[in-house]
């Protein structure tokens, strides 16, 4: 069969153009309906229906009830005697409207050294940024580490998305000295406390052992007192 | 570099290995219009979609026509998705109120092209820009609609190398249609449902302000997320809900939904290698791409994984603890990675996502180490056929064969065959033609924008308030870091990828033009030069294989594939490969920061 005697060149060829354009808004439309108006919304229903609570956020609530985030998105944590996630490049921190990593290469200064600057008038400078160097020095001085101690990883690199909700079962330990101090309980009972909240491999094999930051913080408060809840000035106990 | 890391790329092969050949089978039975178990419920629906779309379902249409559909087809999408995109203030499911303010009329046309060409190139961050209505009509819809044309393009361009002696290569809307409504629909329905099951979101609620545990405040965002995850994965679109992609922990909660979602951004793009066999009638042929494949796939990985496993030597410099010994896999490089992916699971996705062109990332590619960085980089520059895209990775492939038989051909003095046709000048002519304007993108982009003053840069190219009269300043990193992002950026585009070494801002009016125009060069300039090798093999006698026959299913064709596409795709670009991470894995050995 030669191409003169197909029936698609048998009309000019305007109107096949035409024809085809004709059938693809119709066809568009059509589809649009399937894949972003019905698949979706199925996926909602039986989502809503079946696993309501990740659906919406997995959302978590503290002792008196109020929603105090997402089990999945890390949120800031600066007070001792709670456990910290790692350093955030979402937005000032922490910011899930603006997920993001540092996109800073491995030879960047600003990376390794970070930029400490002040102002003309003796501010500091809105751009400064923490540096891997900076970020370990601050680690050890939080946690009373010696300034030669190895830091983990983890607890001087910002996450992909700045919203990493875990640790490293090495940084959480290193942590629980800290926090043991903060509220007056013994380190036995915080690191055991740790192992209670570290989630293991998926299926056994994929993935890394971690702990959930916010979850960890969650069972803390359950178990034992806040520091905040004793007086300022009691002389803390080894 | 852990055992268990290891472990788990080798389970990723494994399956990958065991589900080529089912998903080969029901490929090639739903594109052939064949009955299989979802045919009694999908096939009135079908009848009825060609009935209101106004398709003639019988109708094979030459390669002329079939572009000219493809052509037609992807302009309309590009100009409804334009205009919903620019109007969404004025549309439904939109608790933020994203406006025209944020959708600019540039970024809107460079976002259009990037899901109309299956790259999704994200100049945006879509929890601060983009409607809920937008996700899900404007943008997911083209990670169905540019999948479904992939897979048609490389079906229309398997059956050209198939057919004797015959006028046409399929009915482009058929083919649209079954691969949507067999294919991609009913495998998103039900991994959506897997992801959401392990923490991905799918609501329409407005973000939720919260008091954190410490008395902060924090906003968590919603919206249909794990819907238009799924077909992100199994199209090889790439373009995520949230700024960080699958790194964010609602788009890709756990290891587990991570294991998924490299295997469905691989499913497709192994099963057409099977389907090819059975298309041209020897599964053997299907095998010898999935060789090659194969075998540059695990190249890749075990390059980055090492790599990065190794981690940056001046962050341990500063008495860090960056071993895996001690570490596992959350020790090595991880600024720009997260805890539960570790680093198999990150380096198996960058490795994947931009095999593939699906360009969605767990991690940033822009924080990797030189070399680890230079893996994804790669990859996209051999045309991303290292099981590619939906369709796009096999008819690449296709492409480097042909060339590969020809070349074959010249050492022997034999005029070169594949699958028992003459590989004569015109074929030869129109798949050097689609691999040298992939160059000449990629290489041209990098270097006008490389040197580019801008002319009222206030107009063209200003990034958080300062005019930028260099192009080339809008990147984040200085030293050859800088280069690399900029090389990146028109590698991916071009490459219809999408994943970036994301620090460069590129939502300014020059970017977003300037990629724009790449990614439809990459995507279009591509596909026309092989639908016309398909409209012209199609109409050839095929030839009974001879002694004198040059092999193609066999090991030696598998090598000689993996020496085309190093040679041809890779070594075109190696002086600006050396000038961006070969120099900068010295210069960080050096204790060199920028």
């Amino acid at each position: 069969m030669g191409d003169e005697g197909h029936p698609a060149l048998q009309l000019t060829k305007a109107k096949t153009m035409a024809k085809q354009i004709l059938t693809s808004i119709r066809i568009t439309l059509v589809l649009l309906l399937l894949v972003s108006g019905i698949y979706p919304l199925v996926v909602w229903g039986l989502s809503q229906a079946a696993f309501a609570h990740q659906a919406n956020g997995s959302l978590v609530q503290d002792a008196q009830g109020h929603t105090i985030g997402s089990a999945l998105l890390a949120q800031g944590f600066t007070k001792p005697e709670y456990f910290h996630p790692r350093p955030s490049a979402a937005g000032s921190g922490y910011d899930a409207t603006a997920s993001s990593g540092t996109n800073l290469g491995p030879t960047s200064d600003k990376l390794i050294n970070g930029i400490l600057k002040k102002t003309s008038d003796g501010k500091v400078d809105p751009s400064n940024f923490d540096g891997v160097k900076d970020l370990a020095a601050a680690y050890r001085t939080d946690n009373n580490l010696a300034v030669n101690a190895a830091v983990p990883v983890d607890a001087v690199t910002r996450s992909a998305s700045g919203l990493d909700p875990h640790i490293s079962v090495a940084n959480a330990n290193l942590q629980a000295a800290r926090v043991a101090k903060a509220r007056r309980v013994s380190a036995e009972d915080v690191t055991r406390l740790v192992a209670a909240n570290t989630e293991g491999r998926d299926l056994g094999f994929l993935g890394e052992p971690r702990v959930n930051v916010l979850q960890l913080n969650l069972a803390l408060d359950k178990q034992f007192h806040r520091s905040g809840q004793l007086p300022q000035d009691n002389p803390i106990e080894p | 570099m852990t055992t268990i890391g290891w472990l788990q790329i080798a389970a990723f092969f494994l399956i990958l290995l065991a589900l080529t050949k089912p998903i080969g089978i029901f490929l090639h039975r739903v594109m052939e219009g064949e009955r299989t178990w979802l045919t009694p419920v999908l096939g009135p629906v079908e009848r009825a979609i060609y009935k209101l779309g106004g398709v003639k379902h019988d109708e094979d249409m030459p390669w002329t026509v079939y572009a000219l559909a493809l052509l037609a087809f992807s302009v309309v999408t590009l100009i409804i998705t334009f205009g919903l995109l620019r109007l969404q203030a004025w549309l439904p499911l939109n608790p933020q109120h994203f406006g025209a303010k944020e959708m600019t009329p540039d970024l809107a046309f460079n976002t259009a092209v990037s899901f109309t060409t299956n790259t999704n190139w994200q100049a945006y961050a879509g929890e601060s820009t983009v409607s809920y209505f937008s996700q899900m009509v404007s943008l997911a819809s083209h990670n169905f609609f540019s999948a479904a044309a992939g897979i048609a393009v490389a079906i229309a361009l398997v059956r050209g190398l198939a057919r004797k002696s015959a006028a046409g290569v399929g009915n482009f809307w058929v083919d649209i249609t079954r691969a949507t409504l067999y294919i991609l629909l009913p495998l998103c329905l039900i991994f959506a449902m897997v992801f959401v099951q392990q923490g991905a979101i799918q609501n329409f609620h407005p973000y939720q302000t919260v008091t954190t545990l410490e008395g902060g405040s924090q906003i968590i965002p919603g919206g249909p997320v794990a819907s238009q995850e799924a077909i992100k994965e199994l199209g090889t679109n790439g373009g995520g809900f949230f700024n960080a992609n699958s790194a964010h922990p609602f788009e890709n909660p756990t290891p587990f939904t991570n294991m998924l979602q490299v295997l469905m951004i691989f499913a497709i793009g192994a099963g057409m290698t099977y389907a090819f066999g059975l298309y041209v009638g020897n599964v053997r042929q299907g095998w010898a791409i999935f060789g090659a494949m194969s075998f540059l796939f695990l190249i890749g990985v075990s390059v980055a994984y090492v790599q990065e496993a190794k981690g940056n030597p001046m962050i341990a410099a500063q008495g860090v603890d960056t071993t895996t010994q001690t570490m596992g896999d959350a020790g090595g490089n991880m600024e720009g990675k997260e805890i539960r992916f570790g680093q198999a699971g990150a380096t198996l996705f960058a490795t994947v996502t931009t095999d593939a062109s699906c360009g969605a990332v767990n991690s940033m590619h822009d924080s990797f180490t030189p070399l680890g960085g230079l893996v994804p980089m790669a990859n996209i520059l051999t045309g991303e056929v290292i099981f590619g895209g939906v369709g796009a990775g096999l008819y690449g492939m296709l492409m480097y064969a042909i060339l590969a038989v020809f070349i074959a051909g010249l050492m022997v003095g034999r005029t070169p065959e594949y699958l028992g046709k003459k590989v004569e000048a015109y074929e030869v002519k129109m798949a050097m033609l689609a691999a040298l304007i992939l160059a000449g993108s990629i290489l041209g982009g990098t270097a006008i924008a490389s040197v580019t003053h801008i002319v009222n840069p206030a107009y063209w190219n200003t990034v958080a308030g300062t005019a930028n009269d260099m192009a080339a300043a809008n990147v984040n990193n200085s030293g050859p870091h800088g280069f690399s992002e900029i090389f990146y950026a028109f590698d991916s585009a071009t490459g219809n990828n999408g994943s970036a070494f994301a620090g460069i801002s590129v939502n300014t009016p020059f970017w977003n033009l300037a990629l724009g125009i790449a990614m439809l060069v990459g995507r279009f300039l591509m596909i026309i030069p092989l639908l016309a090798i398909a409209g012209s093999m199609a109409k050839k006698k095929r030839a009974a294989a001879s002694v004198g026959t040059f092999p193609t299913d066999n090991v030696l064709f598998a090598g000689l594939l993996v020496g085309t596409v190093v040679i041809v795709g890779a070594l075109a670009y190696f002086p600006a490969v050396s000038l961006g991470p070969v120099v900068e894995h010295f210069l960080m050995h050096g204790g060199r920061t920028f």
